[in-house]
């Protein structure tokens, strides 16, 4: 069962997230895929995440069709300009990748070469916009025609905690709009915060055009609890996870943290209108199995 | 051409003031006709572009994209946000509102939802804004506005909820063929 399918379903969809090797080869792809492949239902292939060089996103996509799991090929504006997008979306398409989130991308600044000339040709809205013309019109920007036109199932991402917080959930409607047909979101440690933003999107009813799966992560020791605070960007960690995450020994973090997770996926869940959860957990994908166990999720990738 | 990157601008026109401007230089036959006649004249349209150039950049910070958004953006230029954001914030704005490029800045499309929503024009920032045109960097975005060539510039969704798909189509048609300036 495909993630469009299991979400076109009603059922519970599970996504997690791949960062790929900073190294010509698709070992460590292969090795992440087994870990995660009886756990979710697609895998984010992130693109240069954090502004890092890393294998490109629709090679780590089709290494992840290869060893058996099914890819969401992450396509960031910072990068390329409108030229290079649509042929990359072709290229994927192509060769069979159907998933695809939009997002706009991390700063340069904030990777390993910051020198670089940010492009930021089209942004989020206008990406999602242009692909969505090119699968629905069969058309490129530039008004030529496109046959065959690509089939893709188009995402986005949203952070439903940054500011302007009252303007958080029209952005999405804005996304929905130009052809977000599923959403992840920022890291949720707030469940309650969550559930209000989502109040505002059921007001403007984006939940009966899209599936919103919140992003939940693990957080593994002290060290990447304070990295998370203070050095990523629009994550925000409320003081009682902060506090409870230093409450227990160092040696613990990890297994609270798992815990903390478990806890907020069973929270999101009773939500309406969340369709799943995706799991931010990028070099941690062995915490995976004994979160979604103690969440009591279980995705039977054969489609029970 | 070479700009200045783009670095966030608090504007330095009260958002009142600056609706009230845009009430009364909005298109209209007498500024159609001044626009047609300053553009008929290349060294007239110099001076009012480079006119445009030292008004806009003392208030806004502007950097000459000539597709101005500024009045659907309470005022504050998108085209300051080190991304180029025309559809909104990203997701890296700081708890405090601040940008996340320059964190002793504020976000402008932070800036920009406070200004529309203080003078009852929030509505505005759900405006589906298409790509720009990059060759028309360094043209006058007056004569252009007044002109009716920025009417493309965004859409409005359709759909009962607003939220079904554009209206309109991603690609823009400018009446007039661009190049040249």
């Amino acid at each position: 069962m495909s993630l469009r399918e299991r979400l076109a379903s009603g059922g519970f969809a599970v996504t997690a997230e791949i960062s790929p090797p900073r190294g010509a080869g698709i070992g460590p792809i292969n090795q992440k895929a087994a870990l995660l492949r009886d756990w979710v239902d697609a895998v984010n292939i992130t693109d240069n995440q954090g502004s890092n060089v890393r294998l490109a996103s629709w090679a780590g996509s089709l290494a992840a069709m290869a060893a058996g799991l099914e890819p969401v090929m992450q396509m960031t504006c910072r990068d390329r300009n409108r030229i290079a997008l649509q042929s990359d979306l072709l290229g994927a398409s192509a060769l069979g990748i159907r998933n695809v989130l939009v997002m706009t991308g991390d700063h340069p600044k904030f990777g390993d070469h910051p020198a670089a000339k940010p492009v930021f040709d089209l942004d989020s809205v206008q990406l999602l916009w242009t692909l969505r013309a090119m699968r629905d019109d069969h058309v490129l920007l530039s008004g030529r025609t496109l046959d065959p036109a690509p089939d893709c199932f188009l995402g986005a991402v949203e952070n439903p905690f940054a500011p302007p917080a009252e303007f958080r959930a029209e952005r999405l409607g804005k996304k929905v709009a130009a052809g977000a047909q599923f959403v992840q979101t920022q890291f949720v440690f707030d469940a309650q915060a969550f559930g209000r933003w989502m109040a505002q999107v059921r007001d403007l009813g984006l939940h009966e055009h899209c599936y919103i799966l919140p992003g939940v992560g693990a957080v593994r020791s002290r060290r990447a609890l304070d990295f998370m605070r203070d050095k990523v960007p629009g994550v925000q960690v409320p003081d009682d996870v902060y506090r409870r995450l230093y409450g227990v020994p160092a040696d613990q973090t990890a297994a609270e943290g798992a815990r903390l997770a478990a806890e907020t996926i069973q929270q999101l869940a009773a939500i309406d209108g969340v369709a799943g959860v995706h799991l931010l957990v990028a070099g941690n994908e062995q915490a995976v199995p004994g979160i979604l166990d103690r969440a009591g999720v279980r995705v039977d990738r054969d489609g029970r | 051409m070479t700009t200045r990157p783009p670095i966030p601008a608090h504007p330095r026109l009260g958002a009142r003031l600056a609706y009230r401007l845009q009430r009364a230089l909005r298109p209209r036959p007498g500024l159609r006709w001044l626009s047609a006649r300053i553009e008929a004249s290349g060294p007239t349209r110099a001076v009012f572009t480079g006119a445009e150039r030292q008004t806009k950049q003392d208030l806004f910070g502007c950097r000459m994209c000539g597709q101005c958004a500024l009045p659907v953006t309470g005022y504050v230029c998108p085209m300051g946000c080190p991304k180029e954001l025309r559809n909104g914030p990203c997701g890296g704005v700081g708890a405090d509102g601040s940008c996340e490029v320059y964190p002793e800045l504020p976000c402008v499309w932070v800036e920009a939802y406070q200004r529309a929503a203080s003078q009852g024009r929030g509505a505005d920032l759900r405006l589906l804004h298409r790509p720009i045109d990059h060759r028309r960097w360094g043209e006058s975005s007056w004569l252009n506005y007044w002109q009716g060539r920025d009417e493309g510039l965004w859409a409005v969704a359709a759909g009962d909820t607003g939220h079904e798909g554009p209206s309109t189509s991603i690609i823009n048609h400018p009446r007039r063929v661009l190049g040249g300036s």
